[in-house]
Formats: structure tokens, sequence, C-alpha cells
């Protein structure tokens, strides 16, 4: 992972900064409690929730296992529907690959579909070195765009800007890149999303190259699948001339029927839709080749390695490859809803981000290294994924990793890791232990899951607490919170 | 080595160990018992829910009705998939457009509405699924009017749940599936319809007589 996330403050300052910021503090606490709500009744209805959230882990579980098979499937698949496959061992490469697939076609600007792999590879900045513009056209990634800001939110990017800040942006930046926003603006969403629609039409029509990413696979027939709700994904799809997809290759599933899992569990759990507006299916060119327009005439599928087999190296931390994306465990996280997507210093915010974003990237830098303890490990996050990512097991995996090193992988190679610098750390601890403590409903969740998960426990302190550590035990954690043991006991809760 | 051989022998020994699993498949297949009437309200019920406008005629309505509609609308063309039944659109006043392969984007644009069947639709989660079959068209004519009249044949089309739905669909067609008017909740979680797909998403459903 790259680009401008990079030299960025590690977690413990990033989120001081923006924990102090109250615009931004009420607009995300506003929004992870409104999908949360809903995304709970979502839910509900689904009586099976528990054998689909089974399955998906299952499913998932059962293709890292077999990872190579199903990659080799689905690359004679989409080649024999007419698809073009390229293998990316990391971002480097798999920005070389787009940047010449688009000059090859002589042109100088690409329309985009929100993608986290080609956020992660830093896909744009590449783009823009070699002279093309790539312009993003999701509504939130087009403020953000726009804004010259970062995203903070998997799948509401912009969740951190309010009307009023949308409204000043459009204003000022749309005519720089386009269109510009009609005169007189408003700050109604209403008005805000027209004036999106028609600076991002233009685009569209006359776009002749597109960039995707996807959010699944299907090895048995090479079938590509993006779900979104706004159509500029439609658009993009099914337009331009060529179209290169970047999909990360856990993506991956083995079947066309195994999407009956997940086209139940993805909306629900993202949006807390019973199904996401847009849901769109190709196969290489499809039976007809392009030849009647109905989709690119040229498709390529650039399959991105960039730190995932060295994840999937990683016993406890392969889990994180199940991910689909759905966002869920952003809503729930009292860290992520106090500090903002931005602290985390990753296109991938929140609890999926503290554990991907360090085995991606490795936790060479202070950054990585501070993430494992952006958490208070009081387990939401694992309650709600959608297939079961143990998000407190792996944070406490990569802690210990973090404070004592350890053998890991990195570009397929075993090396040893150094435990990190002390200081690193220890101020990751003590800042996170702040936001604990001044916040106890958090300190309470956290209790309770440690008791939970006493197993998990690391036998030594992290940081400042090692070299105590090294000689002595650590107390064995209570089978049971000191809280809840009196609110057993007292029968009052505080 | 190839950049592949260098995933694929990092993936072997990555994964050597990785426990393999079973897939329980004792998820349900159908969410509760329907009758196929109750199917075709549940489906009605949940477009509506999205905000899409809902109608229900039989054979013989079915051409008023679509008149109405697009008059309502103001619409002066209307696109027409090559193998949309005649008849449906026999009484219809706006000019009809046929679709052509070699139609471009901007002209696409300059249509007001578009008139399509599908190729199932699912009521648990009011999606309607097209397959570009002759009376669907191509993905983009659905696409780039801004307004999208969708024909169901029901009971048959509709299916109760998505487990039903996936194994009756060929994955080798283009599969777009329509879940409401396109949309947007992006500022402040506001929900706003019509970001780029059509802004307005009516439904027939017309029943068997
Ligand atoms: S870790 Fe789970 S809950 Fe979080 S985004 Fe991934 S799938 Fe969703």
């Amino acid at each position: 992972m790259t680009g401008t996330y990079l030299g960025m403050p590690a977690f413990p300052e990033a989120a001081r900064e923006a924990v102090r910021d109250e615009v931004l503090r009420a607009n995300l606490r506003h929004a992870t409690h409104t999908i949360r709500d809903k995304r709970a009744r979502s839910v509900a209805e689904l009586a099976d929730w528990d054998r689909l959230r089974a399955a998906g882990k299952a499913v998932k579980d059962h293709t890292l296992r077999h990872l190579d098979r199903y990659l080799l499937q689905l690359e004679e698949a989409v080649t024999a529907a007419g698809g073009t496959v390229h293998w990316a061992a990391d971002a480097d490469e798999a920005n070389r690959i787009v940047t010449d697939l688009v000059r090859a076609t002589g042109e100088r600007e690409v329309v985009k579909v929100k993608s986290m792999a080609t956020q992660e590879i830093g896909l744009n900045e590449a783009l823009e070195a070699a002279g093309i513009a790539a312009y993003e056209t999701d509504l939130a990634e087009l403020i953000v765009q726009l804004g010259h800001d970062r995203p903070s939110h998997i799948l509401v990017p912009a969740i951190h800007r309010n009307r009023a800040e949308i409204r000043d942006i459009f204003r000022t930046e749309m005519g720089s890149w386009g269109r510009p926003a009609p005169e007189p603006l408003g700050d109604d969403p209403r008005e805000l999303a027209e004036a999106a629609r028609l600076h991002l039409r233009e685009k569209f029509l006359r776009a002749r190259v597109a960039v995707s990413g996807a959010n699944f696979m299907v090895a048995e027939t090479g079938t590509m699948v993006v779900l979104e709700s706004e159509g500029n994904g439609r658009m993009c799809l099914t337009l331009p001339e060529t179209l290169i997809s970047v999909v990360g290759i856990e993506k991956v599933v083995p079947t066309f029927r195994d999407l009956e899992i997940f086209l139940q569990t993805l909306p629900r759990s993202s949006t807390a839709e019973r199904m996401n507006p847009y849901t769109t299916m190709w196969t290489g060119l499809g039976p007809s080749r392009g030849a009647d327009g109905d989709g690119p005439a040229a498709f390529h599928l650039v399959l991105l390695d960039n730190g995932r087999t060295d994840t999937l190296a990683d016993e406890t931390g392969r889990q994180a490859l199940r991910c689909i994306r759905c966002s869920a465990c952003l809503n729930v996280c009292p860290v992520y809803e106090r500090a903002g997507g931005h602290a985390y210093g990753s296109v991938y915010p929140g609890p999926i981000g503290a554990i991907l974003s360090p085995q991606l990237r490795g936790t060479g830098t202070e950054i990585d290294a501070s993430l494992p303890y952006a958490s208070t490990l009081c387990g939401a996050c694992y309650e709600v994924c959608p297939v079961a990512i143990d998000i407190p097991e792996v944070l406490v995996h990569l802690r210990e990793r973090v404070a004592q090193g350890g053998p890991v992988t990195r570009g397929g190679v075993r090396v040893t890791l150094r435990p990190a610098d002390g200081r690193t750390a220890e101020r990751a601890t003590m800042r996170a232990a702040r936001l604990l403590l001044d916040h106890p409903g958090a300190l309470r969740a956290g209790e309770r899951l440690l008791a939970r998960a006493r197993r998990l426990a690391p036998r030594r302190l992290p940081g400042a607490g090692r070299a105590w550590t090294d000689s002595r035990e650590l107390p064995t954690v209570p089978a049971e919170s000191f809280r809840d043991w009196w609110a057993r006991e007292r029968g009052d809760t505080q | 080595m190839s950049s592949k051989d260098r995933i694929l022998g990092r993936i072997r020994r990555a994964s050597a160990n990785a426990p393999d699993a079973e897939i329980p498949r004792d998820y349900l297949q159908v969410h509760g018992t329907r009758t196929p009437a109750e199917r075709v309200d549940l489906l009605a019920a949940h477009l509506a829910e999205y905000r899409a406008l809902v109608h229900r005629t039989d054979g013989d309505g079915l051409p008023a009705l679509l008149t109405r509609l697009l008059a309502e609308r103001g619409a002066r063309t209307v696109l027409v998939p090559p193998g949309l039944p005649p008849h449906w659109l026999a009484a219809a006043g706006p000019v009809l457009v046929p679709d052509r392969a070699d139609s471009t984007p901007h002209e696409l644009d300059l249509v007001d509405s578009v008139v399509t069947g599908c190729a199932l639709a699912v009521a648990e989660t009011g999606t309607i699924v097209l397959d570009a079959g002759p009376d669907q068209g191509r993905r983009r004519i659905t696409l780039i009017p801004d307004h999208h009249i969708c024909v169901i044949r029901v009971p048959d089309q509709v299916v109760d749940s998505v487990p039903q739905a996936l194994p009756l669909l060929d994955p080798s067609r283009p599969l777009t599936w329509i879940s409401g008017p396109s949309a947007t909740s992006d500022i402040e979680l506001d929900r706003v319809e019509g970001v780029h797909g059509p802004r307005t998403l009516e439904v027939v459903l017309v029943g068997r007589e």
C-alpha cells in the first residue's frame, strides 16, 4: 500500500487531532449510529443469518486453502470469454500494467468506479504521473477527490463531510475538473446530487476507458460482480470501450451458486438494505463479444497480490482475507466513532483496517505498528462481521508481534521481525488507554470481552511493560470483569 | 519467473497448512412460505419501499396503462428493445425509438423513457433481474434514459429468494440486478433517488388475464 497515506502520524496522534474536531465527531456519530441501527433491523429479517454467516466464512476459508486452483480456473474462464488476465505481485506492477493498458488505447482520461484496491495501490497518482486523468464517479469519492481529501469510510467515504461543506467544495472545485456546479447551488442533498449527475454525465458519455474493482469473481464461470447504488458503476462497466478491473486475489469465490450467500449478507451488512439498487455481473465480453455495443469491446482483469499472500501465510492473521468490505465493523467501533477514518492512515479504516493494513504493509512504520492498538477489544466488530472474522483475536496476535517480534512472511520470504522500538508501542498503548478511560462505555465493553477471550491475552505486556514481564508472569485475566461481577451481585448497573 | 508463477508459488507455500472447510448449506432457500399471490404482493411492497412506482394490470389493460404512464411523465420518445411484444406499445403516443447496435450514448441520452420486460424478479429483496434478453435489450438502454418502465409477468416471473433466482440465470449473459431506482446516501445519509441511473423506476405487474 502506498501513496497519500505514508508519512501520516501514528494512530494516537492522528486520533487525538480527530477527537478534538467537534464537527467531525458529530458527523460520524450521526452516521455510524444511523447505519448501525438500520443494519440490526435488516439482519433480524433473516432467520438464518447465523447459518449464512457460517457458510460465508466457510466459502472464504475453503477458497483461501485452494486459492491457486481457483485463480487458475478463473483465469481460464475469463480468457475463454474473451477477457485478458494479468498478474500483479505488488502495487508498482499493477500500476504499470494499468498505465500501459490505458496508454495503448491512446486515451488520456479514465472514469473510475469506487475501488478499494486501486486506492490501496495509489493508482490515481500513478496515472496522473503518466499524464492520465482518473475521474472518480461515486458521489462520495467525487466529494473526496474534489476536496483534495482522503476517504474516511469504506462505504461512505465522505462520511466526515456535512452538506454545507460539500456545497462549498462543489462550488469552488467542479469547474476546474469539468462541468461547473450550477448557480445558485443550495446545500439540499437533492440539489447536490443533481450537480454531481450533470458534472459526471458529461464524462460518462464520452469516456472510452474505465477502471473498476469487483466485489466478487466467480472461478467456475469467470463472472465478475459489482454491487453499487448510484448507477455510476453501471455507466463505467457498460459504456466505455475498454474496461480494466483491478481486483485482490482474495475476492474469488468458487461457484456461481456461492453468490447466493454474499448477495444476502453484503447489502444488509453494509447499507442495511435488503439489496443494493444495482448489481452488475459480466463474464468476459459476454456471448456476443461486445459486437453489439453492449459492454466493452476489451476487458482486462488485473489480479493483485500486494501483500495478500504474506497475509495468507499468517495462521491467525489470514482470516482478514475473508473480508468482503461491508464496513459493518466500522459502524459499531467505539474507537472509529471517535477517531474517524483518517486516523488509521490507510484506505482501510476501522477495525478491519487495524488488522489488514499492518499485515499488507508490515509493521515497519510507526503508524502500522500502532494500528493493532487502535481498539478497545470490545468485540462488537466480530459480532457484526458477516464472515465472522475474529478481529480482536487478530489484534491481540498483531500486538504480540509488534511487541515481541517474530517470524512473518514479507514478499513471500520468511523473515524474523525485531520487536518494535519501545517508544512506539508504549505511546500507542498509553494513548489507547486514555481514550478508553475517557469513555467508560468502551472500557466496560472491553473488559467484558477480555474476560471472554482470556486464552487470547498475551502472556507478556507489550511495549513499556515488556522488560517487566520478561521475568514475571502476568496476572491471569479473571473469568468475569469486576463491573460484571458487581452488577450481578448487586443487581444494579451503572 | 513471471509474476503469475511468483504469486502462485507464494500462495502454495502460504496456504499449505491452512484449514479446509466444508461449506455448510443449511441456510434457508426461502424465508417463509407464500402463495403465488402473496409472493407478488411482497415483491410489490419491497419495490415500493425503495420508491419504485408499482402498478398492476392484466394483458388487456397493459397497452393503455403504458400509454398513460408515458404521458404522465411527458415522454416524447421511448426506447424499445427489439423483442418487446409489439402490442405492448400498440396504443403508445410517444415516438418509438428502436434500439440499434450503433446508437451512441449521446443519442440514447436524448430519449425520455424506456420500456422493457425482465428475466425474473425476487420478492424477498424487491429485485428485478435483466439478462439482456430480446424484450430487455442492451444494458445501456435501461441506464441512460431517466425513466424506466419494467414489465413483470406475474406470478410466473417472480421467485421468492436469491437462492431460487441464481439457478435460473445464465452467468454468461450480462446480468443487471435492479432494486429500486438509482439512489445515493452519501450526503449525511439522506437517501436521494436518481444520481446516474434512471431517477424514476416504474414497475408494471401484469397478471395472467
Ligand atoms: S471485517 Fe467483516 S465487518 Fe469489517 S468490513 Fe470486513 S466483512 Fe465487513
